[in-house]
């Protein structure tokens, strides 16, 4: 039959729609399975890049995606990553979420055992270009004054920027984003605090014997 | 005979997407911030472009007129998410540049506009020609914005190219002012609209400089007359 007529035919339409429609999801279907893998791979090794930003390697020799725990915090459930240091679990790092001016502020807040920070990194922000974005290590070591700080140094009334009477400097121009951080840390801080025995207890025993090394990373010294 | 010079001249210069047809302007203000994204934008739309010119031309005496928006559109959605789970999975730093954008090319009319105008009257390898040139005219232009705006915006050119480009081409990051304290306006979509303000008076000009020197031996062909939507 001539294809102009049939064309114009409703149930040759409907019929090419749907050919259509199942071609391209069975296309769909088949580039997801092909790039499922390569894709967790990606998010993976992303993962373990931004942890070896906010932990220095000499305080880690544990593969920090297989110590993965769920803990319920104020906020909502928080997963929570254990670095570990021959058994010994040497710091937790947490995803933390701060409002900033544009948007969330998701970043990573490395704590080690004896409440210090180990790091802070902002992974992805919608802060405005030029002032709010010196947030990223690449554009300002702003991020980085964090490093070694911990509720008593200092005191948890000078975390806050210095606008607000706090010890943390603030940006000219931008003071929302970097407020929310001081707030968010403070925040990470405060909670590792309340938890600390389960945030130090380890998620996983190591293989050998020996599971009662968790208590010896907790030095608190107040 | 097709004239492959008038397809040319059409997609890079007198019928530019971007500085002529004026489509493709949501995607152009959203990355053009640098040349480098302009130029990885600029690739992934023009890659879903050729593949769908291909199979709409492949596919033209096949689709009823009264289907083929629907169908048309199945298949560039189908292109611009395989696109996008390609970059993810083999590009992921790339992908962390462009991510957001990647889903855009699928409201971008031009290709729509291109699929309707060509790609359903013509045979597939004019429609290759046509979606190459096409293509490559937005890619420049997309360059051409995102590098306006990003030495005046951020002092620097094809910033981060290596992300888009592999470790080689990081040659091409240039800090063209140095010690620049930024023109936060340029770098913000409506400094997009100011780069593409100037850049058709510029191509306005030279269009029109261009007709007056060549009036006097022989007129210049019409431009082919296009319905895009």
């Amino acid at each position: 039959m001539n294809l102009a007529v049939m064309r114009e035919r409703l149930d040759y339409q409907s019929l090419l729609l749907g050919v259509v429609v199942m071609v391209t999801c069975a296309l769909l279907a088949l580039a997801y399975q092909l790039t499922r893998e390569p894709i967790q791979q990606a998010l993976a090794d992303d993962m373990r890049q931004s942890f070896s930003q906010v932990l220095p390697d000499h305080l880690y020799d544990n593969d920090l995606l297989d110590h993965a725990g769920q803990i319920e915090a104020p906020w909502g459930s928080l997963t929570y990553y254990q670095a570990s240091l021959a058994g010994d679990i040497s710091a937790v790092v947490f995803p933390m979420q701060a409002s900033g001016y544009a948007g969330k502020i998701e970043m990573l807040v490395a704590i080690k055992a004896n409440g210090e920070l180990s790091g802070v990194r902002v992974l992805v922000h919608q802060e405005t270009p030029g002032l709010g974005d010196k947030i990223e290590v690449a554009r300002d070591p702003w991020i980085t004054y964090f490093t070694g700080k911990s509720l008593h140094n200092p005191l948890p009334t000078g975390w806050a920027v210095k606008k607000d009477g706090g010890e943390f400097d603030q940006f000219t121009g931008a003071t929302i984003t970097p407020r929310a951080i001081v707030a968010e840390i403070k925040r990470a801080l405060l909670f590792f605090e309340a938890e600390q025995p389960t945030l130090l207890y380890p998620v996983r025993l190591p293989d050998a014997v020996g599971s009662v090394t968790a208590q010896q990373g907790v030095e608190e010294h107040d | 005979m097709t004239d492959y010079r008038r397809l040319a001249q059409d997609g890079l210069w007198s019928n530019n997407m971007v500085f002529a047809q004026m489509l493709a302007l949501c995607p152009v203000m959203a990355v053009t911030s640098t040349a480098t994204n302009g130029l990885g934008m600029g690739l992934a739309t023009l890659f879903v472009l050729l593949g769908a010119n291909m199979i709409i031309s492949t596919l033209r005496h096949f689709i009823s007129p009264a289907i083929r928006i629907p169908v048309y559109i199945v298949i560039i959605a189908t292109l611009v998410t395989l696109t996008d789970m390609l970059i993810n999975a083999f590009a992921y730093e790339l992908y962390k540049v462009l991510g957001l954008f990647i889903a855009l090319i699928v409201v971008n009319c031009a290709i729509l506009g291109r699929a309707e105008a060509f790609a359903s009257k013509n045979t597939l390898w004019d429609s290759i020609v046509d979606s190459l040139m096409m293509g490559i005219g937005l890619t420049w232009a997309l360059v051409i914005i995102g590098g306006v705006r990003e030495v005046i915006g951020s002092g620097t050119l094809f910033a981060n190219a290596h992300l888009l480009l592999g470790a080689p081409f990081a040659f091409l990051e240039i800090t063209v002012i140095p010690d620049y304290r930024g023109f936060l306006i340029m770098v913000l979509p409506p400094g997009g609209f100011i780069a593409v303000g100037f850049l058709l008076v510029a191509k306005r000009w030279i269009d029109r400089r261009v007709e007056q020197r060549k009036r006097r031996p022989v007129s210049l062909p019409e431009p082919v007359s296009q319905s895009s939507s």
